[in-house]
């Protein structure tokens, strides 16, 4: 009984399950008592972001191995051994904290902006953070591909419930192209489970031996899944329609978190699983990655509609996220966590600012404004600090992110590194150059020059909620942006392993 | 000798005592006036109750009676208990739906108990003429009970189709029996298997038998090409009787496929396994993909029966590998409970939601049931994700353990061929979904306690043991079949 008690209350096993707490008291509110809802909910997402803290402050940085790692034996029957493994280190901790940010802030964001069935709203998105806590911290494959599928359930319903005009459209699109991949990805696990003898993500990296096509399969086989989820170009179109039709929050949580589980994915199953694999497969995963960083910004500046236009930028964004991991060096793999973190920052905030218009005027349409600044100062200003901050203006947080990919990938482009050229960096470089062509002109068109249109005149400006809701992320914005070195300590011991692990195993050879 | 008969009376002490029940329960109802039949439901499910008693007061070694013809074995216990709690949840879903659509008779409940003592049996059967009488105790009444609801049209289309085609099958199994007995000089699966060991078989004629043998269980678990009768038995039949059914009928089948030939035809595994493997890959396909155009919710779980059985099936293909054939038996058995509870919880709801003259029955129905009818549409929901296969549902963990299976026997293209149709089914699975809750409707829901019950009771279950889900496993791993 006591080591039950022990269990429970471990760090891990109650950052990934307290929201269930939210979800039991809600289940029991009636469909009216929708402040209480709102109230419940918060505050349940805000004691898990508390309890992630705690994690943070247990949590020796200059560690490179699993840490507060629980362990217990789960489904024990010979040849199966699946374990109840959480584990953190450097890798995920930035992620973890991410995640347990950005839930509070969209269930803030959802105040006024959701009235229907307010319940339910706050039971999926508590459910949704079980999951998506507990995709970063599983460390065994069938507990990860659990919390990963389980995920799609609760967004699913977010989008189809609460969502645009097109929204049964898109979340079954969401819904079925992501199990696509995932299912893929459960034939390499079952494979690997089988013919290596584990499910534990430590005890398959400690073993490795496994031959080097084979590995491409296996590799493949979790790219699918992962790659559908960043998303990476040619597996994206999901994106634009699934974005569009959520509501706000859901929007918020999909750029800013569930698409970050993708590029993780990659960088704590791929790469340390299938090292060989990754290093052949890397300049292709790269010239996918490059591809999604021109296409994403050219389509973003096509836009008219201000949310597709940010959910393009997140293909182009996450396209220099795994540029850098595929750079496969310590500057790329830090660099493009260190982007994950950023993207959620700012593109999550990117949305919820599209959201505080959308409430007002109902419109996404950019034509439908002009002049905002000048009826809306404050939101003025705050937008244009996360629209610098996107677009990677050096003080932001942007800028550190997109400076270490490139240095990561223009190191990897030596003849004889991974890469092998100098293009992708350069081609990603110009990247740069579009993000800053659409987002500036982004803020031109809703907020500069004179006000033209008669809608415009009487708008509010932000209120304490709303700014309440981009606070944290302003802070962060300019804290990684002036002073990451915290930030980078976080993860470096555990990236340094990682890509020392790769080098070993290039240089081991084939088995 | 006396003796020799008190044992073999004891190994099929649990059918004895329920087919007696039955017999009486049908005498007793006589007297049970036309307005308290609830009186002989509640009877009959006593006296499963008691049978299960019965059960596990006697689990332990196993027995075999009447010189091998029954085995009763962990196998055999596993899938009698399944039967009774398919049993139980059957009466509890048929007593108030029979009410209302006029057609209640006790002789329904008496005939549910003689098929579930067939059922039973056929999960003990250790010879093939054994086999063939299960599937006869457990077939008739189950062709009486597709057409009770006369004088409706398609129920007593969905009798005759049920009774000709199943004879039809019978026949096959028969004719299998016939090639196999004259192939190895015995109808007895532990002789056959000595006959084998020895070389003394004709192969040609016991790799017929086995063919037909296939053929004839084949249909009754509706695999394709032997599944043209589902859809519209399923939907003719009275609801509460097709949720018995595709439980029932697929456990028993299920439980003779995997003792006859995990146990008798390993020999002719390497002609046997591209046929499986075929039928396997066909149903799959086939049922998810015909899936797609259903309308009606009834038709609909008929082609997912369908496919489910496909699954179940592929996890079969590797049954003459030694070491995967323990595999193939546990994950069967595990995945028929899966689907039993996911079964009940998707029949309950739609015997709520369905009401007399079969209206309730089309999909557009179920919408708006998010709103009104929250608790249903929660267990639904449960129910179309633990289908798909996924998590946290014991589904998704059944799945898994099939996926292993085929996978371990390595046969990697059934499982791709697995898991795309598994996500081909994801979409009419959700497409319930998505008019329950994003589709607006004022759904007409009959309130009954037991209807609820099953409903939670099941999708409560079918999530609660995907997440504690280590002993279900034990237990059916342990569940393996003896030969002697």
């Amino acid at each position: 009984m006591n080591s039950l008690l022990n269990n429970l209350l471990h760090p891990l096993t109650l950052v990934t399950f307290f929201p269930l707490v939210g979800v039991l008291i809600i289940l029991f509110l009636k469909q009216e008592q929708k402040n209480a809802a709102r109230w419940v909910a918060l505050i349940t997402s805000l004691i898990t972001f508390g309890l992630s803290l705690v994690v943070l402050a247990y949590f020796n940085p200059s560690y490179p191995d699993l840490q507060e790692v629980i362990n217990l034996p789960w489904i024990p029957i010979a040849q199966w051994e699946i374990r109840y493994y959480l584990g953190v280190d450097g890798l995920s901790i930035l992620l973890l904290l991410l995640t347990t940010l950005l839930t509070p802030i969209s269930i803030l964001s959802t105040w006024t902006a959701v009235e229907d069935r307010v319940k339910d709203f706050m039971l999926f998105f508590l459910l949704l953070e079980v999951g998506m806590v507990g995709v970063f911290l599983a460390q065994d494959l069938f507990l990860f591909y659990i919390f990963w599928e389980f995920t799609l359930v609760p967004m699913y319903f977010l989008i189809g419930i609460w969502g645009g005009p097109r929204r049964m459209y898109a979340a079954v699109k969401f819904f079925l192209y992501t199990m696509a991949g995932s299912i893929l990805m459960l034939l390499a696990i079952l494979w690997l489970g089988i013919y290596q003898g584990s499910f534990q993500v430590p005890d398959l990296i400690a073993k490795g031996g496994i031959p080097a096509n084979l590995q491409i399969w296996l590799f493949l086989a979790f790219a699918a899944a992962f790659a559908i989820k960043v998303p990476m170009w040619p597996l994206h179109s999901w994106l634009p329609d699934a974005h569009v039709e959520a509501p706000t929050a859901g929007s918020v949580i999909l750029a800013g978190v569930l698409l970050k589980m993708g590029t993780y994915g990659f960088v704590r199953f791929n790469l340390p699983l299938f090292p060989q694999a990754a290093v052949q497969l890397a300049p292709w995963m790269a010239v996918l990655a490059v591809i999604g960083i021109l296409y994403g910004a050219a389509v973003s500046y096509a836009q008219k509609d201000v949310k597709k236009l940010v959910a393009y930028s997140s293909v182009s964004h996450l396209g220099f996220v795994m540029l850098g991991i595929f750079a496969l060096n310590s500057q790329g793999v830090q660099g493009g966590i260190l982007q994950m973190v950023n993207h959620g920052l700012s593109t999550g905030a990117l949305f919820l600012i599209v959201g505080m218009i959308y409430e007002r005027r109902h419109t996404r349409d950019m034509d439908a404004f002009g002049g905002l600044w000048k009826v809306m100062p404050i939101y003025g200003a705050l937008t244009l600090i996360v629209a610098l901050s996107s677009m990677g203006l050096p003080g932001l947080n942007g800028f550190v992110g997109e400076f270490t990919i490139l240095l990561g990938s223009w190191g990897a482009g030596q003849p004889g590194g991974p890469l092998g050229s100098h293009w992708y960096a350069g081609l990603a470089a110009i990247g740069v150059i579009l993000a800053a062509v659409y987002i500036l002109l982004m803020f031109q068109k809703m907020f500069l020059g004179p006000v033209t249109k008669d809608e415009n005149r009487n708008l509010k400006d932000l209120n304490w909620r709303e700014i309440i809701t981009l606070l944290p992320l302003l802070i962060l914005i300019f804290w990684i942006g002036l002073y990451p070195k915290p930030f980078f300590m976080l993860m470096a011991p555990a990236v340094d392993k990682l890509v020392a692990a790769l080098q070993t195993a290039v240089v081991a050879g084939v088995p | 000798m006396p003796n020799d008969l008190w044992l073999s009376i004891g190994a099929i002490l649990p059918i004895i005592v329920l087919a007696v029940w039955a017999c009486l329960l049908l005498l007793v109802d006589l007297f049970i006036p036309a307005q308290r039949k609830g009186w002989t439901a509640s009877l009959a499910a006593v006296g499963l109750l008691i049978t299960l008693a019965v059960i596990l007061s006697r689990l332990g070694q196993s027995q075999s009676g009447f010189g091998g013809m029954v085995m009763v074995d962990n196998f055999a216990n596993f899938l009698s208990v399944l039967l009774l709690a398919s049993g139980l949840a059957a009466i509890a879903l048929s007593h108030d739906y029979l009410q209302r659509t006029g057609i209640e008779r006790g002789e329904y409940y008496v005939l549910l108990l003689f098929s579930i003592s067939g059922m039973m049996l056929m999960g003990m059967a250790s010879d093939l003429i054994m086999v063939f009488l299960a599937l006869e105790l457990l077939s008739i009444p189950l062709y009486v009970l597709a057409g009770i609801a006369v004088p409706r049209l398609n129920s007593e289309e969905a009798a005759i189709k049920y009774f000709l085609l199943g004879a039809f099958a019978s026949g096959f199994l028969v004719y299998g029996t016939a090639l196999v007995y004259g192939a190895s000089g015995s109808t007895s699966i532990a002789k056959i298997v000595q006959v084998i060991q020895v070389n003394q078989h004709n192969l040609t004629l016991l790799l017929a038998g086995a063919g037909l043998i296939l053929v004839g269980l084949g249909f009754k678990v509706a695999v394709a090409p032997f599944h043209m009768w589902t859809p519209d038995v399923y939907q003719g039949a009275p609801s509460s009787v097709t949720a018995f059914m595709a439980v029932g009928a697929k456990a028993a089948g299920f439980a003779a496929l995997l003792r006859i030939f995990v146990l008798a035809f390993p020999v002719v595994s390497l002609d046997m396994t591209p046929v499986l493997w075929s039928v396997a890959a066909l149903t799959m396909i086939l049922g998810n993909f015909v899936a797609i155009a259903q309308k009606n919710i009834k038709r609909l779980l008929a082609y997912s029966s369908i496919a489910h059985a496909g699954y179940i099936l592929m996890a079969l293909t590797p049954y003459g590998q030694s070491n995967v054939s323990a595999d193939s038996v546990a994950s069967a058995l595990f995945y028929l409970v899966a689907y039993a509870l996911t079964n009940f919880a998707a029949w309950a709801v739609v015997i709520a939601l369905e009401q007399a003259d079969e209206r309730g029955l089309e999909l557009s129905d179920y919408a708006g049931l998010g709103r009104k009818q929250p608790a249903l549409a929660a267990a639904m929901t449960v129910a179309m994700l633990s289908f798909t296969g996924v998590p946290p549902t014991l589904g998704f963990v059944g799945k898994f353990f099939l996926f292993r299976t085929v996978i371990e026997g390595g046969f990697i293209g059934l499982a791709l061929i697995g898991v795309l149709t598994s996500l081909v089914s994801a979409y009419y699975y959700l497409r319930v979904v998505v008019i329950m809750y994003m589709q607006e409707g004022e759904p007409v829901v009959r309130r009954d306690g037991w209807l609820y019950a099953t409903a939670f009771v099941s999708s409560i279950g079918v999530v609660a043991l995907s997440i504690f889900a280590g002993p279900l496993i034990a237990l059916a791993s342990r569940a393996i079949l003896n030969l002697f």
